[in-house]
């Protein structure tokens, strides 16, 4: 356990050292802070209207008109940006040797995964932390409902944390960084999309795709509700890439 | 103590390490000598627990390598042969991290880092950064790291390569003081090294034990006949001298070469070690009129046994 935190504390520092992390938060920041203007400039052109109108518009709140889209642009975001923070995790060390090195410490290869597993998923929070920021102006300004809110970063969190795993996954199976991080991207990128053919296929066959899809399961928690079986989801899949790493390093020592 | 039992590796039908057998008394210092290729990283490896072997085994202080892991890997240090490190890192806080990591207790954390860094001599770089040290003190680093949990053995891959001399000279003295309460294993294709540093040598040939022995025991044991250098001036009827060395009971030319601006040549005699030609050699060479500038023997020396083991074992 201390062993893994050692690493956590090394590949934290590594993040906030070196400028990776940085840029990585400011970029996401800038981007998801655009997207948090527009939606919001929309749904205040939109408020303006109903009032001149006089009707009041039907599901015109700011968890609906605001939050939602926003936590769904930031999810296409860190699909983009993840891949970038975890394509080194593993293959570093692959390629510089130091995997040599730690392979011959007395520490267990679940423990140096789920250490840098965690400092990923420390940088991820630290990321989508500073956007508490937004629905924070809205918390000043409004009152909109909190639980949604709540839910939904809980939910983000969930979902970059399968995405996280994925990315370890796929850094221990190379030592190329560049193949490290696209295969994250695409693979990530299947379970955000999978759901989108879902109306194409017949109807039994169409549930088990939404199934698989990480945005079906995100929605309830955007919604503020959580569901069981969406949990469940995000934890299986995490879990399930962290164990496939594992069992990766141990093959990558047979192998060689 | 440290029993290798009929260890292998192939690496697909590459036969890397081939059924390779020896032990190793604790507090030894064993070199492991080969040319390039001969297995000597891939055996360390395996004693590191970094790759499993084919088949065989082999247990460190009662512990197998496959089995107890675990056991082993805290119980010894380890330089890998390209010492990779993180050089993103500065010394002190990379070396707290590799003691950290080997499970070196909160406590006495401080104390076995700086008492590191004082034996390494890495005082004056403690705080830079690993990446922008020299070649030499990036070694020292490594060794550094290897030794910081205060391991039962260690096994050193090469920890000289790419050193200039004076920082050979150092890093060998240190893996000499660093032996005298520890075991050590140390491999190496330069002799001299492992004769000067190590008790016991493993001499290993495409993957397969050639000898084991102490360094003196292998020149002894190898002596099976002793050189003799004749130099002779001008130019040389070399019929003539064959003759008269053929004449010498169990003497035979082994080789002629013209050497230095003078034109004299340089004539390599061997012999049988129980008779010293030298004075029957240099009477008869007077006697036929063959000018006669120097002659002496000449002890058999580790490059050569080890060249001579390494060749008989091609040809066999």
């Amino acid at each position: 356990m201390s062993r893994a935190f050692a690493i956590y504390g090394r590949e934290l520092r590594y993040f906030f050292q070196s400028v990776t992390a940085y840029i990585v938060i400011a970029i996401f920041l800038g981007i998801s802070g655009y997207f948090f203007f527009s939606i919001f400039r929309y749904y205040n052109l939109l408020s303006l209207q109903s009032m001149q109108s006089g009707f009041s518009q039907g599901g015109l709140n700011l968890i609906d008109g605001v939050m939602r889209p926003l936590l769904g642009n930031i999810s296409i975001i860190i699909l983009l940006l993840l891949p970038l923070l975890t394509m080194r995790l593993m293959a570093e060390e692959k390629k510089q040797g130091t995997f040599e090195l730690l392979s011959t410490f007395p520490v267990s290869d679940i423990a140096a995964v789920s250490g840098k597993f965690l400092a990923a998923l420390t940088v991820y929070a630290v990321m989508i932390g500073c956007t508490l920021l937004y629905p924070g102006m809205l918390f000043y300004y409004a009152e909109p409902e909190i639980i949604p809110v709540v839910t939904g970063y809980v939910g983000l969190l969930l979902m970059g944390a399968a995405f996280i795993s994925m990315g370890t996954f796929f850094s221990s199976l190379t030592d190329n960084q560049i193949i490290a991080g696209v295969a994250t991207f695409g693979a990530s990128l299947f379970f955000l999309l999978i759901g989108w053919a879902a109306p194409f296929v017949g109807p039994g066959f169409a549930s088990v795709l939404a199934q698989i899809s990480i945005l079906y399961h995100f929605e309830s928690f955007s919604k503020g509700v959580i569901e069981t079986s969406d949990l469940t989801y995000y934890i299986f899949l995490t879990v399930f890439f962290l164990f496939l790493t594992v069992r990766s390093l141990e093959s990558t020592r047979w192998k060689s | 103590m440290i029993s290798v039992r009929e260890l292998s590796k192939y690496y697909g039908v590459t036969v890397a390490v081939d059924s390779l057998s020896f032990t190793v008394e604790r507090g030894e210092v064993l070199g492991f000598l080969g040319p390039n290729g001969a297995g000597k990283t891939t055996t360390m490896k395996m004693l590191t627990c970094y790759l499993p072997p084919s088949s065989g085994t082999a247990e460190i202080f009662g512990f197998d390598i496959l089995r107890d892991s675990m056991e082993v890997r805290k119980r010894i240090g380890y330089l890998p042969e390209k010492n990779p490190l993180y050089t993103d890192m500065d010394v002190s806080s990379f070396l707290e991290l590799a003691a950290r990591l080997k499970g070196v207790g909160k406590d006495s954390l401080t104390g076995s880092v700086d008492g590191v860094i004082e034996r390494c001599g890495l005082g004056d770089v403690a705080r830079r950064k690993i990446g922008n040290l020299s070649k030499g003190f990036q070694q020292r680093v490594g060794i550094a790291q290897a030794i910081v949990n205060d391991p039962e053995l260690l096994i050193l891959d090469e920890p000289t390569i790419g050193l200039d001399p004076r920082q050979i000279i150092d890093i060998r003295a240190l893996i000499k003081d660093l032996g005298k309460d520890r075991t050590v294993i140390l491999s190496s294709h330069i002799l001299p090294e492992v004769s000067q540093v190590c008790d016991r040598i493993i001499i290993i040939n495409n993957g397969h034990l050639v000898a084991v022995d102490s360094p003196e025991n292998l020149r002894d044991r190898l002596k099976r006949s002793s050189m003799t250098r004749v130099r002779i001036a001008g130019s040389l009827d070399l019929p003539a001298v064959e003759k008269i060395i053929s004449s010498i009971g169990g003497a035979r030319l082994l080789r002629s070469d013209e050497r230095g601006g003078d034109g004299s040549t340089l004539l390599t005699v061997e012999s049988s070690t129980d008779s010293d030609i030298r004075r029957t050699l240099a009477r008869d060479l007077v006697e036929a009129d063959i000018p006669l500038l120097e002659i002496y023997s000449e002890e058999l020396s580790l490059e050569d046994i080890f060249i001579r083991l390494v060749t008989e074992e091609g040809d066999a």
